[in-house]
């Protein structure tokens, strides 16, 4: 589904992918873990079209269609299916929770289906609808990154790019967002594309994972054999091999 | 209370809206983009100069002649947004100042040029200056009328910003550019609208400003502008009701300083209105509407 081959992207003058090579399959899991500053929220930003890509290819495929990454504004890119939920959650504070969900499907002028998409993510949570009247700012950190799921669900993804859903959570809250996540991907067959510090966690529902260092792939394979490699255990995963 | 004070309240209340609706552009393009627009009252000349080319043609009928202002005011604010803000968006304050004052002194040059420097007199229809009786006073069809329509402007503005599609885009711009990015709303548009509703609304109270005091010319909007930009600072900037109470109280100082203390003062009106500025930004640094966040710009 998303093919990333070569990718090269400098932000400032720090050139912070340096040759990154991945892929995700439909219907798949994906996670990218790796240290501070390695480069995973540059991946996911320069996906969605908010950072310019310098060189290498990005093509998604969806239902026959190629659509190319390295030259697509975020509109176009929400159109094709493929919503980026970003890191720090970024919900609108000052807006309304019903407000934030609708701002989701902006692209989206089919009221009715807007109204069902709603009703769908209330089920899904329905604290936000006890308070979908409230300014957004005043949700706890959990129900913000739920909103902040809801709204990128609003956008109906085909590929969900997510930026360190457990960010600032209590474990608890966090487990609850990976339940949830993983619901949505074995349910409603949406593809995943996750950066975790919680590295642990993340390839424990993923079925594909990506160590990046230094803007490149450094070790790929299923999310099992990386949470078993000695390795990765050691740096990633603060365990001793 | 006196005939007087009266007359007074409906100077105020007509002079207020008028700032009013000059402080709401003001305040609309700074809480999206975080501009300082110092060009934003020369909108008003261009409203006003559009009202008075429609006039000498003769074959404008009333009730159309504001929609046709209120369309080239949002042709023009849209206009020198593509022009001249596009290119130094999220470009430091300081040259947003420079070039906000550079296209402000444009537009009064091209005024100059085009219309010469001789004030124009503004031939609005006999009815608006024609007196009614309110309570016991005479109060000028026109100083009713402004506010009427001001309010109309501030009532279908703030529904549209509350509950349409896009007044919700402009209100997610306005605190997040780049999520409002991520759920696909073109900022350019946006952008673009912003700066339409904002001049459209100027170039209305040019209308106006023709209409109350009879004469026009190039520099007209300058020291309004000004004003609009003082009235927005008092009620917070960013905050729409903020930047209508604003109009609001800055239209009343001004006439309570004109009308009740010694004539001889009279002509220092503008040192009081700054004065109040100044003592209001010392009570409340971030005006009377505005939240301490709006400070991140």
């Amino acid at each position: 589904m998303l093919t990333v081959e070569g990718l090269q992207v400098t932000r400032g003058r720090t050139r912070v992918l340096t040759d990154l090579t991945l892929e995700v399959g439909a219907g798949e899991i994906a996670a990218l873990i790796g240290s501070n500053g390695a480069g995973k929220t540059t991946t996911l930003m320069a996906l969605s079209g908010l950072l310019p890509i310098a060189q290498g290819t990005a093509t998604l495929r969806l239902d026959g269609q190629t659509f190319d990454l390295t030259r697509a504004d975020p509109a176009k890119l929400v159109r094709a299916g493929l919503v980026h939920c970003p890191e720090g959650r970024q919900i609108f504070t000052r807006l309304t929770i019903e407000e934030n969900l609708r701002l989701g499907a902006f692209l989206n002028r089919d009221e009715a289906r807007v109204r069902a998409l709603m009703d769908e993510i209330y089920a899904l949570f329905p604290v936000l609808r006890e308070r979908r009247h409230e300014a957004a700012g005043g949700l706890s950190g959990g129900e913000q990154m739920m909103l902040a799921i809801g709204r990128a669900l609003m956008g109906e993804p085909r590929l969900l790019l997510l930026d360190e859903p457990s960010l600032g959570l209590a474990p608890q809250v966090t487990e609850r967002i990976f339940d949830t996540l993983r619901d949505l991907n074995a349910e409603r067959g949406v593809t995943l594309l996750l950066v975790e510090q919680n590295a642990m966690m993340a390839l424990d529902i993923a079925h594909r994972g990506f160590v990046i260092r230094e803007g490149r792939v450094e070790l790929a394979g299923s999310g099992r054999d990386l949470l078993e490699d000695p390795h990765v255990m050691g740096a990633y995963l603060g365990l001793s091999a | 209370m006196s005939d007087y004070a009266i007359q007074q309240i409906v100077n105020g209340l007509s002079l207020g809206s008028l700032y009013a609706l000059v402080a709401i552009g003001f305040s609309l393009i700074y809480g999206v983009i975080r501009l300082v627009n110092f060009a934003h009252g020369d909108l008003m000349m261009v409203g006003a100069f559009a009202t008075f080319g429609l006039i000498a043609t003769d074959h404008v009928p009333w009730v159309v002649l504001p929609l046709l202002v209120l369309v080239a005011g949002f042709l023009s604010g849209g206009l020198v947004e593509r022009l001249a803000f596009r290119s130094i968006r999220g470009a430091p304050m300081i040259t947003g100042f420079i070039v906000t004052l550079s296209v402000s002194v444009a537009l009064q040059n091209l005024g100059l040029i085009l219309l010469g420097a001789q004030p124009r007199n503004f031939s609005f229809p006999a009815v608006f200056r024609e007196r009614v009786a309110l309570g016991g006073i005479d109060v000028a069809i026109i100083d009713l009328t402004i506010p009427a329509v001001t309010l109309l402007c501030a009532v279908l503005l703030t529904v549209f910003v509350k509950t349409t599609r896009m007044g919700i885009a402009m209100r997610a711009v306005s605190e997040n550019t780049l999520a409002a990015r991520l759920m696909g709303i073109s900022i350019n548009r946006v952008v673009l609208l912003v700066f339409g509703i904002g001049g459209a609304l100027a170039a209305l109270a040019g209308l106006f400003w023709g209409g109350k005091f009879g004469q026009i010319d190039p520099l007209m909007g300058f020291v309004p502008g000004l004003k609009a930009f003082v009235a927005t600072i008092i009620g917070g900037v960013g905050s729409l009701p903020g930047a209508i109470l604003g109009g609001y109280i800055l239209g009343f100082a001004e006439v309570a300083f004109v009308g009740f203390l010694p004539a001889a003062y009279a002509g220092y009106r503008d040192a009081f209105v700054f004065g109040l500025l100044i003592l209001i930004l010392l009570v409340r640094p971030s005006g009377l509407f505005g939240s301490t966040e709006e400070e991140r710009a």
